[in-house]
């Protein structure tokens, strides 16, 4: 089975464990939605979305509470699976292959897809641990390797200098931003594709806030991440795209400029204003 | 006003007194046996108590060293067949137990959880003990597992399923397979409650006699064989509390506070490793 890239090349089916596919940076969307819908039981909460989220950019996705942004954000990591009776139609490629398709191992796809969570949950174990989990268990880096790659991922999420000298200690001792920005490194150890990332401010206090915002600014030349965010001005400072997600379907997406200058849609406008939401 | 608030408070000191004098009774049963048992046996607790077999009876001096021992080795046999068994199903229960065949699994567990021991020992006799035509310590290991299986997988399922979801979803994004989830982030999570469920489990069985009975039979001399009677601290305590003779009593109730002693021991231990564990956790 082979898959058209949107630039016209043709790759094969990788082999279950990576994602093998690595396009040299070019404007070709990491991930392309195509006509995604998802249903819990009998209640669908997502509408035939469409999508390009860009490479190497932040991508904000904002709307109301149960419009489906945390939905959308788990379905590309196939986390939604694990709840029973969900269903999906239509399609998400990552680097041109699906993420649904037969060959694609959903515990191969999650060590491409990295994810932060809305409430930081760190292992009960030593920081070092913590980070190493993810390599360790992937066998992304050869034993004595170890170390080097943990204190990377622990630079890029800018923990580093706080941490260094008691990587020993739990990492549930560590403060609410610096448990979270663990978890960033964590998920960054396993040099994933894209960065997942749904609500990872909403349980910091604004000076973490800040620190988080200015991590994405790093980030992003490195990896394509997609964040889900409750706080208009997080999405607005942080982001260069910003989809709009309203009662399940993607209302609007663009340039974060010009989504929150000139919106196309009212309801986009109504939201960002505070009008609703 | 005031008169609402006297009533309040009144009904409110009441209760107080009514709960604590409840708990009061509760404990007291506590230190009425344990103070008995000091006082009837803490007198015959020597050294020969511990290192000597029994003497014939007339005699003076022998000891119970060969039903401590045995104790031991019944005990220890039946948590080993016993608690991989139950944690291995309360992971199962907690994990994957939502459908149909996790509601049956928990049901028989609820249900041999009520089942009276001697009902497991007679089981057991009937399916081990005539088949292979002799009382054998290791019949009397899988009638104490069979008590124990039940007890750590409800417990084991319980604590499993306080571990936070966002625990299981964090490693699960990390590209975990789901068994290794349960196991190596779930279950160690929750490996310090687990490990006192055990050890209370353990304290439960390690006084039971009615199931050992029909199977391990007692033996009144000092045998580490597990294909072989043996005896226990319970059935010594059951033989010699019901013979006739003084020093028989003298020793029963010896033993009876060092199996006291035993379970306590273990409670503590318990408390320990759930205090520790956490702590360190925080």
């Amino acid at each position: 089975m082979t898959t058209t890239l949107s630039d016209g090349r043709t790759v094969g089916q990788p082999p279950n464990e990576r994602f093998p596919v690595r396009l040299p940076d070019r404007p070709t969307p990491v991930l392309d939605v195509r006509g995604y819908s998802f249903w819990y039981g009998l209640t669908q909460a997502l509408f035939d979305v469409r999508v390009a989220i860009p490479r190497r950019a932040v991508t904000a996705l904002i709307g109301p509470s149960g419009c489906g942004k945390s939905t959308f954000l788990r379905s590309v990591n196939r986390l939604n699976e694990l709840i029973p009776h969900t269903r999906h139609s239509g399609d998400i490629l990552l680097e041109g292959v699906s993420v649904f398709s037969k060959g694609t191992d959903p515990v191969a796809l999650r060590r491409e897809v990295g994810m932060v969570f809305q409430q930081p949950n760190p292992f009960p174990k030593t920081i070092f641990d913590n980070v190493a989990y993810g390599p360790r268990l992937n066998g992304l880096a050869p034993k004595r390797d170890i170390p080097e790659r943990v204190e990377h991922a622990l630079r890029q999420a800018a923990l580093w200098d706080e941490v260094k000298d008691r990587l020993q200690t739990p990492g549930t001792g560590l403060s609410g931003g610096q448990q979270q920005r663990l978890c960033i490194a964590r998920a960054l150890a396993n040099e994933p594709e894209v960065l997942l990332m749904d609500e990872p401010c909403s349980a910091l206090d604004p000076g973490a806030t800040q620190r988080i915002e200015e991590l994405l600014v790093e980030l992003k030349r490195s990896y394509s991440i997609v964040i889900v965010t409750h706080n208009m001005q997080q999405a607005s400072r942080a982001s260069d795209f910003t989809g709009f997600f309203y009662l399940g379907r993607l209302m609007e997406f663009g340039p974060t400029k010009q989504l929150f200058t000139r919106p196309a849609d009212e309801r986009t406008e109504a939201y960002i204003t505070g009008r609703f939401g | 006003m005031n008169a609402r608030r006297l009533r309040r408070r009144l009904v409110n000191g009441t209760m107080t007194a009514l709960v604590g004098a409840l708990s009061f009774v509760a404990v007291l049963a506590l230190v009425l046996i344990l103070g008995h048992l000091v006082a009837k046996g803490a007198s015959s607790l020597d050294w020969n108590f511990f290192t000597k077999n029994p003497v014939p009876t007339g005699e003076t001096g022998g000891g119970v060293a060969h039903a401590i021992v045995g104790s031991g080795i019944i005990v220890g046999l039946a948590a080993l067949i016993g608690l991989p068994i139950g944690i291995g199903t309360g992971l199962y229960l907690a994990e994957y137990g939502s459908g149909r065949l996790g509601w049956v699994v928990r049901f028989v567990a609820d249900v041999l959880n009520g089942t009276p021991s001697i009902v497991v020992g007679i089981f057991v006799w009937t399916w081990l003990v005539r088949p292979m035509g002799h009382f054998s310590a290791f019949a009397g290991s899988v009638a104490l597992a069979i008590l124990m299986v039940p007890m750590i997988a409800r417990t084991t399922e319980e604590l499993v399923r306080l571990v936070p979801h966002s625990l299981r979803e964090a490693a699960l994004a990390l590209g975990y397979p789901r068994w290794r989830t349960s196991l190596r982030i779930v279950a160690r999570t929750a490996l310090a409650g687990i490990l006192t469920g055990c050890l209370v489990a353990v304290a439960r069985i390690a006084g039971e006699t009615a199931p050992l009975l029909f199977t391990a039979l007692g033996n009144v001399n000092f045998n580490t064989h597990i294909g072989e009677p043996m005896e226990a601290l319970s059935l010594q305590i059951f033989q010699y509390a019901t013979g006739p003779f003084d020093e028989w009593h003298r020793l029963a109730w010896a033993s009876a506070l060092v199996l006291m002693g035993l379970v306590l021991v273990l409670a503590i231990l318990a408390r320990w490793v759930l205090r520790s564990r956490h702590g360190a956790a925080r």
